[in-house]
């Protein structure tokens, strides 16, 4: 679409590689060059299906992690309180011998794992096998938990299947209308909101925010409901759909199940109701189910703001029943989608590092699932631990008497992303032993007794799913610093430490992916047929791929749904609201969300000064009247506290936020920290915690500046990269 | 068994359904409270407020069903209907029951009475038999049967008078004329609504549904009605109807608690707890009467019908009921009214800041009413999003905007015009690419190094390069930067 405005596309070296972004799930493709002396390593877009030839500040600033100042290069481990630099042999004997004296004294699951949505397809894999064989432990799950659980439990329960987006981002140019609800792409994977232009120019783009975001100001129609009242708003808007006559009866009648104790939920949220709970104009929920109604093609689009509810996913069920109504999914140029968040948020949630899954999509309760993957392992099925607790639960057991005494990490920043970070810090300093395997210096990694320093994308193979269930290649381009090891390295030569044979645990990989292929072989997330090979020659291939000739599923269900009799579910659901709501103590609610230049908890973003220099303090969005209300003008500092917590921020009036919602980012760290408000209300299927409802107030804070706001402004470590021992040093709670 | 309380809900229609729904969620296995239901239709529960839907035609009858036939089956809930209450004898606590079964008497711990409210018929020559049920043509506006009664009988160029400008008047004459029938709606005072309006939003909404063909005989009541042929009225003239559609108000069914000695005003008199002057006995809904609530409406109904269920499953013995700030909403196609509170304050009102705003040609009218900076009340016609707004405000009790005009009239308000921001007067901060936050003297500054194509702009600043929206302005500045070059 902007091919001709793109730089480097016309004109790249020879020696540039292939590759994809280390953010988001939109995963842009773009051409790594390292210089012929090494010393810098430049990135540009390349023309992709998915990106379009385009890529965001974060993109083009990717390669500045890989020589962060704070770059860790060398093992670290904790003695006397400080950690202290150590060769790999010794800092990996530590954790093997740590691991295997607690597990000797208190038993397998003593011991936890936990994931993250960004590693590689392959480090997923051989970290859920890693945890199941050579640890034995049913403790394992991951930060996706926090952040699509609930559209993937819905996508299951609807669809029999769980594919973020069961056809290719570009299908959605030929849309009419598409609804986009608690989505913010214009400032979470900009590059795709090119796919979004065509509809919002015929007057078809819907988005539903409470917040009027980069987003939303581009929608034909923003609706702005309270926060945590998604779902009455989805009922409404089905009942809507109904009274317009816009049901497509015929679809009901072929392709679903269940409409009618779905409906019967609904009749219950006529327009008037709903917009009493919502907020949300009567008639613009019947706009919105006349727009989708009439529309030749739409789409219904879901993310974090629909999902990340005690309620969430009952909300994704509500907004897919919707679709279904109206016969959107299944059908080409329609459907429904969720808009996964992490790099390989998809390929993250299919291969074993889920507390309850094995590789391949696959229930880990399931007999038979359990007998295949056992046999690709080559070792006794019924030595496979069942399922594990999920990553809050699991955090909040940490270094309790029934909780894990010890924990491996890789690939996340738990002290940052998780909710109510400042208890969960303190789990984590409860531990007896903690290891974090990381890039940079993290704030989870600063309360280890082992830091592993590995490699990240630029500097090693791996495939990563993107959100459209599209299996990438993301290539080596660069040699990493002298003193990193990869991750599949750090399981192997922990695997080889804790007795396994080598070959269990390779660490190359191709190889690696080799044995995934065989493990997901007749699973749902089928990546049989996918080889390093194919994709190297440019194939384009969404699972599943059942074999090697097989052309790939871009659109999985247009013959059917995975159900076994082919048919989508409604599931009855209705609005109950959130786990808290706002009181006299804590008037406010309290939402948190992503920046356009920063990612997830900040790691990688907060060590690239141009990315610092653009968003780099934390701030409160708050409606103008509303600071006032509590006494604050913008730009000063304020404390938003809840019954969890009190972050500290700077004021931002918007006058487009609603007066009772205030809005923080969550990428900043300590005192900063968005999660030290956030409620860890679970939801009771996918166990996502309700990061985006909690109960706040609004105070000045009293006197002088907020400790970590001077820290923000520069990369968390001294200028000579050595280790702050300050920061290292273990002291939480 | 014992110890499990036996709870006889006596109606089985809005209220009464509900209650039992709120009851078997929070005591899913029956362990602590049995519950049997009692329902003098023969159908089961349905949805009444979606009635004005089905007389519109865009609901049918199965669509507003409350309940699946299997429903009190799966919730181990007993449902009586085609049954009807014939007496209570609160002193062994036991109803007498009369239904298809015959006679029954039935113990209970506790009685909800959910019976409703009834349509009153005004007083006028023919418009009910010498039994008192209505007259052939004439059909109140209350059931599902009513409903399809009229639905059978409303074709198009059908005459019918509405007997009732109040909510539920106007929700069927606005059904029936859109079915393409001749609608004159009677009503006995001066406007329509008096209840919900003020004379000035009754005029606009009168006028706009006089567009939809509905014709009003105001401050007039019927005298006389001859089948097939027309209603007479007592100013002297006439009105043609085939159909006479009954919504001239409501009257709380009260005659069985009157007969068990209950406290009754306009209707059972209730606590915060529900409770009737018998604590055994609880009422909620239309037939209830508790301070400070409004009657008639759905909401206050199921917030009673939650309490009440708190209650007596104990899941919160500390739940009251304080009364609902209830929202009106007229449900009619074309019309988009919200009343609320109080709305007779007129502007100049000392003790309360009363804005107005009436645009009959357009059929807007706005009225809101505040006392310390929160909503008192507000009339809202034809302004639907800020009538969300407002109405949310005024139920959650929250502070409003200091930007009233913008509160008023929500999208209404045209936003403020920003000049077209050419090239030349856009000031150099101005972020013209939000995914590489690239400002426009950064790009005026490339231009000035040399770059002059879109592409080489974007080479230098990246501009362009995220998703592409931004092109045509680059586009822009750069063809301005040349022609001052």
């Amino acid at each position: 679409m902007v091919d001709a405005a793109q730089p480097g596309t016309g004109d790249v070296p020879s020696t540039a590689t292939p590759s994809h972004c280390s953010y988001c799930a939109l995963q842009c493709a773009m051409h790594i060059t390292a210089d012929a002396d090494g010393a810098g390593v430049t990135v540009a877009p390349r023309s992709f299906p998915t990106n379009g030839g385009g890529m965001c500040q974060k993109g083009w600033t990717a390669a500045e992690v890989l020589d962060a100042p704070a770059r860790l290069t060398t093992p670290l481990v904790r003695r006397h309180g400080r950690l202290h630099e150590a060769s790999w042999d010794e800092a990996l004997t530590v954790v093997a011998g740590a691991l295997r004296d607690i597990q000797a004294e208190h038993g397998p699951d003593a011991v936890g794992v936990f994931g993250g949505g960004g590693l590689t397809n392959e480090k997923c894999y051989l970290l859920g096998k890693f945890a199941r064989v050579a640890l034995r432990t049913s403790v394992i799950d991951y930060n996706g938990r926090f952040c699509m659980s609930s559209a993937a439990a819905a996508g299951n329960r609807a669809f029999g299947m769980d594919r973020g987006m069961p056809f290719p981002v570009t299908d959605l140019a030929n849309a009419d209308a598409i609804l986009l609800v608690g989505a913010n792409p214009a400032d979470t994977m900009p590059p795709f909101v090119q796919h979004l232009s065509p509809a919002a120019g015929g007057g078809g783009l819907i988005v539903v925010d409470p917040r009027r975001t980069a987003t939303a100001a581009r929608a034909s129609l923003h609706l702005q409901p309270a926060p945590g009242t998604d779902l009455a708003l989805a009922l409404g808007i089905l009942h809507a759909a109904v009274t317009g006559d816009y049901v497509d009866e015929a679809y009901l009648a072929d392709r679903t199940a269940g409409f009618d104790e779905a409906w019967r939920q609904a009749a219950a949220w006529w327009p008037e109701r709903v917009e009493q709970v919502t907020g949300v104009a009567a008639a613009d929920q019947r706009r919105v189910a006349a727009l989708l109604g009439r529309a030749r093609n739409a789409y219904v689009l879901t993310a974090r703001g629909s999902e990340q509810h005690a309620t969430g996913t009952d909300t994704v069920s509500a907004w897919i029943n919707l679709a279904l109504a109206l016969g959107l999914p299944g059908r080409h140029g329609s459907g429904y989608g969720c808009l996964t968040g992490q790099g390989n948020g998809q390929g993250g949630r299919e291969h074993g590092q889920k507390a309850d899954q094995l590789p391949g999509y696959r229930p880990i309760t399931d007999p038979a699932a359990r007998e295949h993957v056992a046999g690709v392992w080559g070792i006794d099925s019924d030595s496979l631990p069942g399922p594990g607790p999920s990553a809050y639960e699991l955090l909040d057991a940490l270094g309790s008497e029934t909780g894990p005494r010890a924990l491996l990490v890789f690939g996340s920043n738990i002290a940052v992303s998780a909710p109510r970070a400042e208890h969960v810090t303190r789990r984590l300093a409860g531990l007896d032993f903690l290891a974090v395997a990381d890039v940079v210096p993290s704030e989870t990694a600063a309360l280890a007794d082992v830091v592993l320093p590995v490699t990240q994308w630029a500097e090693e193979d791996g495939t990563m799913t993107n959100l459209e269930g599209r299996v990438l290649l993301r290539r080596k381009a660069v040699d990493p610093p002298a003193g990193v090891r990869s991750d599949l390295d750090v399981l192997a030569g922990l695997a080889s430490r804790l007795g396994q044979p080598a070959e269990r645990f390779p660490a190359d990989p191709e190889v690696v992916f080799d044995e995934l292929r065989r493990a997901s072989a007749g699973g749902f997330a089928d990546y049989s047929g996918i080889s390093y090979d194919r994709l190297r020659g440019g194939e384009q291939l969404h699972w599943p791929v059942p074999h090697a000739e097989h052309p790939g599923t871009p659109r999985p269900f247009l013959d059917g749904f995975a159900h076994p009799d082919g048919r989508a579910r409604f599931v009855p659901v209705t609005h109950t609201g959130p786990a808290e709501v706002p009181d006299e103590e804590y008037p406010l609610v309290a939402t948190t969300g992503r920046l356009l230049a920063q990612y997830q908890s900040g790691a990688q973003t907060r060590q690239v000064a141009e990315l610092m220099a653009a968003q780099g303090e934390m701030f409160v969005e708050v409606h103008p009247d509303t600071a006032r209300r509590f006494g604050l003008a913008d730009g000063d500092v304020a404390e938003v506290t809840s019954r969890r917590g009190t972050t500290v921020a700077v004021v931002r009036c918007a006058p487009s936020i609603r007066p009772d919602t205030v809005f923080l980012p969550f990428h900043f760290p300590e005192q900063q920290r968005a999660n030290l408000l956030t409620n860890p209300a679970l939801d009771p299927t996918s166990r996502m915690p309700e990061f985006k409802v909690c109960a706040v107030q609004l105070n000045k804070q009293p006197s002088e500046p907020p400790a970590g706001t001077e820290r923000a402004e520069q990369a968390p470590s001294t200028p000579d990269g050595s280790h702050d021992p300050e920061l290292a040093a273990r002291e939480v709670g | 068994m014992s110890g499990k309380r036996k709870v006889v809900i006596a109606g089985y229609g809005m209220a009464g359904a509900r209650l039992a729904e709120e009851i078997t969620a929070r005591d899913p296995g029956g362990d602590r409270v049995g519950v049997t239901v009692v329902g003098a239709e023969p159908d089961h529960a349905y949805n009444r407020v979606l009635l004005s839907s089905v007389v519109a035609g865009t609901l049918g009858d199965d669509a507003v069903r409350l309940h699946s036939e299997s429903w009190a089956c799966l919730r181990g809930v007993d449902v009586r209907v085609a049954t009807t209450v014939t007496g209570v004898d609160t002193a062994t606590r036991t109803v007498s029951l009369h239904g298809p079964r015959g006679q029954e008497e039935l113990g209970y711990d506790t009685l909800v009475l959910a019976q409703g409210s009834a349509p009153w018929i005004p007083p006028a020559d023919g418009l009910v038999t010498e039994d008192g049920s209505p007259a052939e043509g004439v059909l109140p506006f209350r059931t599902l049967a009513d409903c399809q009664a009229i639905v059978a009988r409303a074709r198009a160029g059908t005459p019918v008078a509405v007997l009732g400008g109040g909510l539920l008047g106007l929700e069927a004459a606005r059904g029936l004329a859109g079915r393409g029938c001749r609608v004159s709606v009677i009503h006995p005072c001066e406007y329509i609504m008096e209840r919900q309006l003020d004379r000035g939003a009754a005029e606009v909404l009168a006028g706009t549904l006089a567009g939809y063909g509905i014709e009003f005989r105001l401050g007039t009541t019927a005298a006389g009605y001859v089948p097939g042929d027309g209603v007479k009225l007592n100013d002297g003239s006439w009105v043609p109807a085939d159909m006479v559609v009954v919504a001239a108000g409501v009257r709380p069914e009260t005659a069985l608690a009157e007969r068990a000695g209950l406290r009754v005003d306009q209707g059972v008199v209730v606590d915060d707890w529900l409770r009737t002057s018998d604590p055994r006995i609880h009422a909620i809904g239309d037939c209830a009467q508790h301070p400070g609530t409004v009657a008639g409406l759905v909401q206050p109904a199921w917030e009673q019908a939650t309490v009440l269920a708190e209650l007596l499953t104990g899941a919160d013995s500390g739940a009251r009921y304080r009364g609902t700030a209830a929202v009106t909403r007229l449900k009619a196609s074309g019309v988009d009214l919200a009343a609320f509170g109080d709305v007779t304050a007129e502007p100049g009102s000392a003790d309360a800041e009363v804005l107005c705003l009436t645009d009959p040609a357009r059929g807007r009218y706005a009225k809101l009413v505040l006392r310390d900076d929160r909503v008192a009340g507000a009339v809202l016609l034809g302004v639907p999003d800020a009538a969300a707004t407002i109405a949310h405000h005024y139920i959650h009790r929250t502070p409003a905007p200091s930007d009233r005009l913008a509160f008023l009239l929500g999208r209404a308000l045209p936003e403020e015009q920003v000049p077209a921001s050419s090239p030349a007067t856009m000031p150099g901060s101005t972020t013209v690419c939000s995914c590489n936050n690239v400002p426009k003297s950064r790009i005026v500054d490339a231009w000035r190094g040399g770059a002059r194509t879109v592409g080489e702009l974007a080479e230098t600043t990246r501009a362009t390069t995220g998703c592409g929206s931004c092109t045509s302005a680059v586009r822009g500045i750069a063809s301005w930067l040349e022609s001052t070059a």
